[in-house]
């Protein structure tokens, strides 16, 4: 999905403490039911705590610390928040 | 395992006192203490198994409280219960059909909000729910408050505090289940509801499935799983509904595709009226531990600097602690032993002592050898799990792994291969799929362990004196390189389009608990013992058999008949059917390729027949010796644990098959190169 206003980016690049609220989550059944269960939902906040140019993000949603896949977070839609 | 101890269960003892025990189902997410709480209640009154025809691990204990008995049951760490994994499957079913009398639902005091994600499914199941809120000591060392009587206000639910490594808050926890069974608590939980914007899609579901829902489904519940999607009880209800019931669900679905969103959207709402009202959040931009060790540990560079560091420690430890002992246990136990055997069969007919000593004793030896290497892997991977470092292992290598169509999360196993495959293959469980955890299990006995890197070590120096060092890390390089192209291949053929999504727990950092550590590497010892033990035992006496019939002597034996059968097949790796007999023998113990060759050329293991065999041998025939050695089929403790692991003789024959393709088919490559080169 691409993004659509200026705010709204992939969660893949948001950089190392930035802040963001999910808008959506992507396609595949499982994978939603997943990222859910670990706190991604539409309208959650997220920070991001780590994002190096290769490998898996590190993202707090709701408290919990998750690694993610850049796969996977290229699909994540979320709308910039400033501090 | 001998359980001398009364309150130890047997399937019998459950059946009979049945009337009397409390059913009690331990249920919360992964990484919540759930397992040290139920070691901590149980001790070593546990039976662990496999659910059935499943591959993950049922434990059940039993325990007295205060005169009245408990029967424990850990259900598998789950995130949700919507039916996507077997552990989500097996966990709810049992909750649903076997009906504990309490579910006990670990929580995460220093995670509560992600942690309750699974508890607003447990409320809306038909058992009653006290909360463990663990992990009070992680909670403070994070600067988080959480006030356990607000949350059970506003949860409606009976909430424990809890320190499970500390042994802390188990008495109330008892007190708590005793009152619940007893209906005198009094309070009354309050269930999520599905978000706003879908009330009226759930109201029309609900009216339509109305006296359908089969027991011991909730009706509320069975609504909102179809809302869900949740495709076992849409099967269900499919076949259940007049076809005109039906029809008013299913355009209401199709409506409302998003529904899954709202249910747990609600679910979140749920849980954050009771995270504002219970817990007291730390200053923004203070940093916690987990968030500074997590800058170096989960660092692309230092990261990897970090793992290298701790895996080379493993190896220092597994020969500073592991090797002596392995040597102690061989001469002290099992040279005894035998002695002892040897002395009191000594008027025994020569088969006897034949069948006891090299049979049965041989088998025996490996076992016990194989221990000491084991205990310490299985202590270090329980210690690297409890302190939440192997999360950060699988993170860093995550990128490397993916090549294969893999995780981080299979990289320690396969790395602990290069000590022993036997916990390789038993460490594949910690993959997430079915797909990345066979895809473990085939690719393990690619990674030279140490048996076969001593093989390597014997031979080489004689066949390419001060090459050798090249040749070996050559041989070592090709093996690895050989894994990464089956990994490849693999992923992209059997297990295609398999690979799940990454998405994984970074768990805080703990201090580890001792006795979580010490059961597991009890548990997983035994079980080798139990079952792998075994069938090396039969191996063992099998190969001794072919090694020693019909006449006493190897060199005409039914094992070098093989041999010579197989010759034809080993000439193409420039192999006579002596060097084909050493690597079928290698399939007992891989040490025992050198023992066999050994005995062959008459000659003890010692520097004397290296150089015999390289006098006798080409430079190219000893190269195809050792890379097949490096390739061929697992050895039988190997192969008895890919059978256990993989729950499928299918699978692993299908390892052997490979195993043998692939040896054979680089095994003749390498010979063909070798002769090419004039070697």
């Amino acid at each position: 999905m691409q993004p659509t206003t200026l705010n709204q980016t992939r969660l893949l690049d948001l950089q190392a403490g930035e802040r963001g609220l999910v808008i959506s989550l992507g396609s595949g059944k499982q994978l939603i039911s997943r990222l859910t269960a670990l706190g991604f939902t539409p309208g959650g906040e997220l920070v991001v705590n780590q994002n190096y140019a290769h490998g898996p993000l590190i993202v707090t949603v709701r408290g919990g610390r998750v690694a993610i896949g850049r796969g996977e977070a290229a699909a994540i839609l979320v709308e910039r928040r400033d501090e | 395992m001998s359980c001398h101890s009364d309150t130890a269960t047997s399937p019998a003892l459950d059946v009979e006192n049945a009337q009397r025990t409390t059913l009690i189902a331990l249920a919360g997410q992964p990484n919540m203490g759930k397992s040290t709480l139920f070691n901590l209640l149980t001790g070593l009154n546990q039976h662990v198994g496999n659910w059935a025809g499943k591959t993950v691990e049922r434990r059940e204990g039993s325990l007295t409280h205060d005169g009245q008995r408990f029967t424990l049951v850990d259900l598998p760490g789950t995130y949700s219960l919507t039916a996507n994994s077997a552990e989500e499957r097996i966990a709810r079913d049992f909750i649903l059909h076997e009906q504990p009398d309490v579910v006990i639902a670990v929580v995460n005091a220093a995670n509560l909000e992600r942690s309750l994600y699974l508890l607003a499914e447990l409320v809306s199941l038909p058992a009653p729910v006290v909360v463990a809120l663990n992990m009070m000591d992680v909670a403070r060392q994070e600067n988080i408050l959480v006030e356990p009587e607000v949350l059970e206000a506003a949860l409606g639910l009976p909430v424990i505090p809890m320190t499970a490594t500390r042994a802390e808050g188990v008495r109330e926890l008892f007190a708590a289940v005793q009152e619940t069974l007893a209906g005198r608590r009094g309070l009354v939980a309050r269930l999520p509801e599905i978000r706003e914007d879908h009330r009226e899609s759930l109201r029309v579901v609900l009216e339509a499935v109305q006296g359908y829902v089969p027991a011991p489904y909730p009706t509320a519940w069975a609504a909102t799983k179809l809302l869900e999607g949740d495709e076992e009880i849409t099967q269900q209800m499919r076949a259940l509904l007049p076809a005109e019931r039906w029809e008013r669900v299913h355009q209401e679905l199709m409506a409302h595709e998003d529904a899954f969103l709202a249910v747990a959207t609600g679910r979140y709402e749920w849980i954050g009226r009771l995270v504002r009202a219970a817990v007291v959040r730390p200053r923004v931009g203070q940093i916690g531990l987990t968030e500074r060790l997590d800058r170096w540990a989960a660092h692309p560079f230092w990261g990897l600097v970090i793992l290298a560091a701790i895996l080379g420690g493993v190896f220092w430890m597994t020969f500073q602690i592991g090797a002596p002992l392995q040597e102690w246990l061989d001469t002290q136990i099992i040279g005894r032993v035998s002695g002892w055997l040897a002395a009191a069969l000594v008027s025994a007919p020569l088969w006897v002592q034949g069948l006891v000593l090299d049979g049965v004793m041989g088998g025996v030896g490996t076992v016990v050898t194989f221990l000491p290497i084991l205990v310490i892997f299985f202590a270090v991977l329980g210690l690297l799990e409890d302190v939440g470092y192997m999360a950060r292992a699988a993170y860093v290598m995550d990128r490397f792994m993916h090549l294969m169509g893999m995780h981080g999360k299979s990289f320690l196993p396969l790395f602990l291969g290069f000590g022993c495959n036997v916990p390789a293959v038993m460490g594949a469980r910690v993959a997430d799929s079915r797909a990345a955890q066979l895809l473990t299990i085939l690719l393990a006995p690619l990674v030279p362990c140490t048996a076969r890197l001593g093989v390597l070590a014997f031979l080489a120096p004689a066949f390419f004196g001060a090459a050798a060092a090249w040749v070996s890390w050559g041989l070592v390089m090709l093996s690895l390189g050989v894994l990464v192209l089956v990994g490849v291949v693999m992923s992209r053929t059997v297990f295609r389009g398999q690979r799940s999504a990454f998405v994984m727990e970074m768990p805080l950092y703990h201090i580890p608990n001792l006795r979580t550590i010490g059961l597991l590497v009890w548990q997983r010892s035994l079980s080798f013992l139990e079952k792998a033990g075994t069938t090396i035992l039969v191996f063992s006496v099998v190969v001794w058999a072919l090694a020693a019939l019909p006449g006493g002597d190897l060199e005409n034996s039914w094992l070098a008949g093989l041999g010579r059968w197989f010759e034809p097949v080993g000439l193409w790796m420039g192999l006579d059917w002596r060097l084909t007999v050493a690597l079928l023998a290698s399939f007992f113990a891989k040490e025992n390729s050198i023992a066999t060759l050994g005995v062959l050329f008459g000659s003890a293991e010692d520097a004397g027949l290296a150089s015999t065999l390289a006098g006798i041998y080409s430079p190219a025939s000893g190269l195809a010796f050792l890379t097949v050695s490096l390739l061929f089929i697992p050895c039988a403790a190997t192969v008895a644990v890919i059978r256990q692991e993989s729950g499928s003789w299918h699978w692993t024959l299908f390892s052997v098959a490979l195993t043998l393709a692939i040896s054979l088919a680089v095994g003749a490559g390498v010979y063909a190169l070798a002769v090419w080169g004039g070697l």
